[in-house]
C-alpha cells in the first residue's frame, strides 16, 4: 500500500486498454454482420462506419460534435448516478421534461431578450431536477426501487409533455403535430462554433456541455459534498454511522443527474435546427443512448465525455451507410457489442490490476527485508 | 354486461404478458441474477416468432401454427439469453451492463434482419388465432363469456405458468435449491449445489418466458410487429418487484396493471368513462402513477432476493 500513486496510473491505462479491447471486438462482430448480409458491400460499408464523418470536412467534424453533445449530457447524468450507487434509467423523462421546460420557456416568454435562452435553459434544469427528485425521494423515505420509478416517471413524463404540447394552442403546430419553433433569442448562442465547423448545425452547447463535465468532474473528485455522494453509493449503513445525511445525498444525487439530463434537452431542443418535440408516444433514444455512453466511459465524466464523442462518430458515420443499402441500426448492434464486452473487459482489468498490485507488493516485501537485512547487519 | 366482459377480455391481454414476463424475472432474480435484459428477450422472441407467423402464414394457420410458434418464442428467448447468463454467472460481469446491452441490441438486430428480409421494418401477420367460443365451455352461463369467450389460448397458457411456476418454486427440490442460491450461494455451495448450474437455469428459464412473453404481448393487440414490446418488459421488472418476487403476488400485481392499461387502451368502448371527457392522456398515465402510488406503500418492507445481482464468490463469506 505504499505505491498509491502507480497503482493509480495502472488501473488508468487498464481501463483505457480494456475499452480499447470492446470497442475492437464490436466492431469485428459489425463487419461479420455486414458480411453475412451483404458480402459485395460489405467492405465498403464498413469503412464509411470508420470513416464516414470525417468525409464531409469540418462540417462532418461539426456534426458529430453537434450530435455529441445530449448524449454526452446524459451519458455523464447516467455516470454520475452510477458513481453514487443509483441507477438513473430515468434520463430518457428528464431529458423530455427538460426538453418541455426549455420550448415553453423559448415560446412564451419572449420579453426577455438577451437572457432568454439562458431562462430556457434554467427552466431545463429544473425541470429534469425535479423528475429526478421524485424517484430520489421515493428511494430515500420509502425504499422504492430508483429503477422502476424512474421508468414509471418516464412515462409519466412522456404523456404529461405530449397532452400539454399538444393541448396549449400557443405551444402547437397543428400542421406537423409538432412544437412550434421557439424564439430566435431562445436559440443557443453560436459561441464562434459556426465559424470553426462552417456548414454544421453546432453551436454553443457543446461548449457548455463541457463545462458541465468539468464541472461534475471537479465536484466528484475535489469536493467534501462529492466524496459523501460517493461514499453514500459505496456503503449507506456506513455513510450514516460517519455522519452523513445519507437520505440528503441520495435525493441530491438523483436530482443533479435529473438537472444533467433536463440540460441535455433543453440544449438539443433550443438549437435552432429544426428540432421540435413530437407528439408520438415513444421516448427519444437520446436518454437510452446516455446509459451506454456512462457505461463505456466507466461512468468517469472526462471518460464520458469521450464515450459520448466516439459514439456521435460512429453514428454520424452510419447516416451515410444507406449509400450502401444498410440500415443505420448497425450502428446500434456495434455499440450493443462494445457494452456487452465492456462488461467483461471491467473484470479482465481487475484481475490484471490485482495481479501487478500483488506483484508489486511482493517486489516492496522483498526490498523491505533486504532493507531490514542490511540494517540489521 | 357485455362491459364488463370487454374490459375483462381487454385486461387478460394486458395482464397475461406482464403475468408470463415478470415469472420469468422472478425465476432468474430468485437465482440471483438480475435480468434487466427482460425487455430485449421480449423484443427477440416477438421478432423470431412473428417471422416465422409472417413466412409461414401461406401454407399455416389457426392453433397450431401458434403453438409452434409459441416454441420458437421460448427457444429464441433461451438462446438470446444464453450471453446474459454467460456474462453474469462465468465471467462475474456487472448485470446492469450486459442487460443493457442486450436491450440495445435486441430492437436494432429486429429492425436490420426485418430490413434485409423484406425491405420494410415492419413484420405483418394474419390473426387467424383468435378463439371466439371454447366449445362446450364457452356455453357456461356469466363464466363462459367471461373466460372463454373471445380469448387466445395464450391466455390459458399464462395460467399455466403461473401453476407450474409456483409448484416448481415452493414444492420441487429444484425450486429450495434456486431460492438457496438467491438468498445465500455461499451456503448453498457449501450444501452441494452447483451453484452455476441453479443459476444458468434460473436464467434459461426466465429467457424462455420472457420470450413466450414478447409472442403473447403482440398477438392479441396488433397485426404487425414493429421492433418494439413497448416497455413491457421494463414494466414486468415493476410488476415482479411490486410483488414481492413471489408468484401469486405477482398475478394481483399484473392483474392491477394490466386492469389499468386495459381502461386506458380501451376507455373510448366503456361508455361512462367516454361521457366523463377526460383527455386520452390522462388514462394513458394512469397505470405508471398508480403503479408509484402503490410501490410507495409496498417497498418499505421489500423482499428482494438477498444475494440477487451479486456476482456469486465462491470464497466469499
Amino acid at each position: 500500500m505504499s505505491n498509491p500513486k502507480k497503482k493509480k496510473n495502472l488501473s488508468g491505462t487498464m481501463g483505457l486498454a480494456s475499452s480499447v479491447f470492446a470497442i475492437f471486438i464490436g466492431l469485428i462482430f459489425g463487419f461479420i454482420i455486414l458480411l453475412l448480409s451483404n458480402p459485395a458491400q460489405a467492405v465498403p460499408g464498413f469503412f464509411t462506419i470508420l470513416t464516414g464523418a470525417l468525409t464531409h470536412g469540418i462540417k462532418g467534424i461539426g456534426q458529430v460534435f453537434y450530435y455529441a453533445t445530449p448524449i454526452i449530457l446524459t451519458g455523464l447524468s447516467v455516470g454520475f448516478a452510477f458513481k453514487t450507487g443509483l441507477f438513473n434509467i430515468g434520463a430518457p423523462g428528464q431529458f423530455i421534461v427538460g426538453a418541455f421546460g426549455a420550448v415553453y420557456v423559448g415560446i412564451m416568454w419572449t420579453s426577455l431578450g438577451g437572457v432568454h435562452w439562458i431562462v430556457a435553459l434554467l427552466a431545463a434544469i429544473i425541470m429534469g431536477a425535479l423528475w429526478g427528485f421524485v424517484p430520489g425521494i421515493l428511494k430515500a423515505v420509502f425504499n422504492v426501487n430508483e429503477v422502476i420509478s424512474s421508468i414509471m416517471m418516464n412515462y409519466i413524463g412522456l404523456y404529461l409533455v405530449n397532452y400539454t404540447t399538444k393541448t396549449y394552442t400557443p405551444l402547437f403546430n397543428n400542421l406537423r403535430n409538432e412544437s412550434n419553433n421557439v424564439a430566435v433569442t431562445a436559440q443557443i448562442p453560436k459561441m464562434g462554433m459556426d465559424k470553426i465547423f462552417a456548414g454544421s448545425s453546432l453551436n454553443g452547447g457543446i461548449i457548455i456541455a463541457i463545462i458541465v463535465v468539468i464541472l461534475i468532474h471537479i465536484i466528484l473528485n475535489k469536493t467534501t459534498f462529492g466524496y459523501e455522494l460517493k461514499a453514500v453509493g459505496y456503503n449507506k449503513d456506513a455513510s450514516k454511522y460517519a455522519g452523513i445525511n445519507e437520505k440528503k445525498s441520495i435525493i441530491l444525487s438523483m436530482m443533479i443527474a435529473g438537472a444533467i439530463s433536463g440540460l441535455a434537452g433543453g440544449l438539443l431542443y433550443l438549437a435552432g435546427s429544426g428540432k421540435h418535440i413530437e407528439i408520438v408516444d415513444v421516448l427519444g433514444s437520446e436518454g437510452y443512448t446516455g446509459i451506454s455512453v456512462a457505461l463505456l466511459g466507466l461512468s468517469n465524466p472526462l471518460s464520458v465525455l469521450l464515450a459520448g464523442i466516439f459514439i456521435a462518430y460512429l453514428t454520424t458515420g452510419g447516416f451515410y451507410l444507406q449509400l450502401f443499402e444498410f440500415s443505420t441500426e448497425i450502428i446500434d448492434i456495434i455499440v450493443a457489442v462494445i457494452i456487452y464486452f465492456s462488461a467483461f473487459a471491467l473484470m479482465v482489468k481487475m484481475l490484471i490490476v490485482k495481479y501487478q498490485v500483488f506483484k508489486l507488493e511482493k517486489q516492496e516485501k522483498k526490498e523491505e527485508k533486504e532493507a531490514a537485512r542490511k540494517e540489521g547487519v | 354486461m357485455d362491459v364488463i366482459y370487454f374490459i375483462f377480455q381487454q385486461t387478460m391481454f394486458f395482464t397475461i404478458p406482464l403475468l408470463i414476463v415478470a415469472l420469468g424475472g422472478m425465476f432468474s432474480e430468485r437465482s440471483g441474477i438480475v435480468n434487466i435484459a427482460l425487455e430485449g428477450v421480449m423484443t427477440m422472441g416477438a421478432f423470431v416468432s412473428i417471422l416465422f407467423l409472417n413466412i409461414t402464414g401461406d401454407f399455416m394457420s389457426g392453433q397450431l401454427q401458434l403453438i409452434l410458434a409459441i416454441l420458437i418464442a421460448m427457444l429464441t428467448g433461451v438462446i438470446f439469453s444464453l450471453p446474459h447468463a454467460y456474462a453474469a454467472i462465468n465471467m462475474k460481469a456487472d448485470q446492469v451492463i450486459s442487460g443493457t446491452a442486450l436491450n440495445m441490441f435486441a430492437p436494432a438486430f429486429a429492425i436490420f434482419i426485418a430490413r434485409i428480409i423484406q425491405g420494410v421494418q415492419q413484420v405483418e401477420f394474419n390473426n387467424t388465432f383468435r378463439i371466439t367460443s371454447v366449445p362446450v365451455l364457452g356455453r357456461i352461463p356469466v363464466l363462459g363469456q367471461l373466460l372463454f369467450a373471445n380469448t387466445y389460448i395464450t391466455t390459458y397458457i399464462g395460467i399455466i405458468v403461473l401453476i407450474v411456476s409456483t409448484i416448481v418454486l415452493y414444492k420441487t427440490r429444484f425450486g429450495l435449491r434456486l431460492r438457496a442460491c438467491g438468498e445465500h450461494p455461499q451456503a448453498a455451495d457449501a450444501a452441494g449445489i452447483n451453484v452455476y448450474r441453479m443459476q444458468y437455469a434460473g436464467v434459461i428459464i426466465s429467457g424462455a418466458l420472457a420470450g413466450l412473453g414478447g409472442l403473447v404481448y403482440v398477438v392479441p393487440t396488433s397485426t404487425n410487429f414493429n421492433a418494439t414490446v413497448s416497455g413491457y418488459g421494463f414494466l414486468a421488472l415493476a410488476v415482479l418487484i411490486f410483488g414481492q418476487w413471489k408468484p401469486i403476488k405477482i398475478l394481483y400485481a399484473s392483474l392491477f396493471f394490466g386492469c389499468l392499461k386495459a381502461v386506458s387502451a380501451a376507455y373510448s368502448g366503456i361508455p361512462f368513462l367516454n361521457a366523463l371527457g377526460i383527455p386520452s392522456y390522462f388514462y394513458k398515465m394512469i397505470p405508471y402513477v398508480a403503479t408509484l402510488v402503490v410501490l410507495i406503500f409496498t417497498s418499505k418492507n421489500s423482499q428482494a432476493p438477498r444475494a440477487s445481482g451479486v456476482p456469486f464468490d465462491q470464497g466469499a463469506r
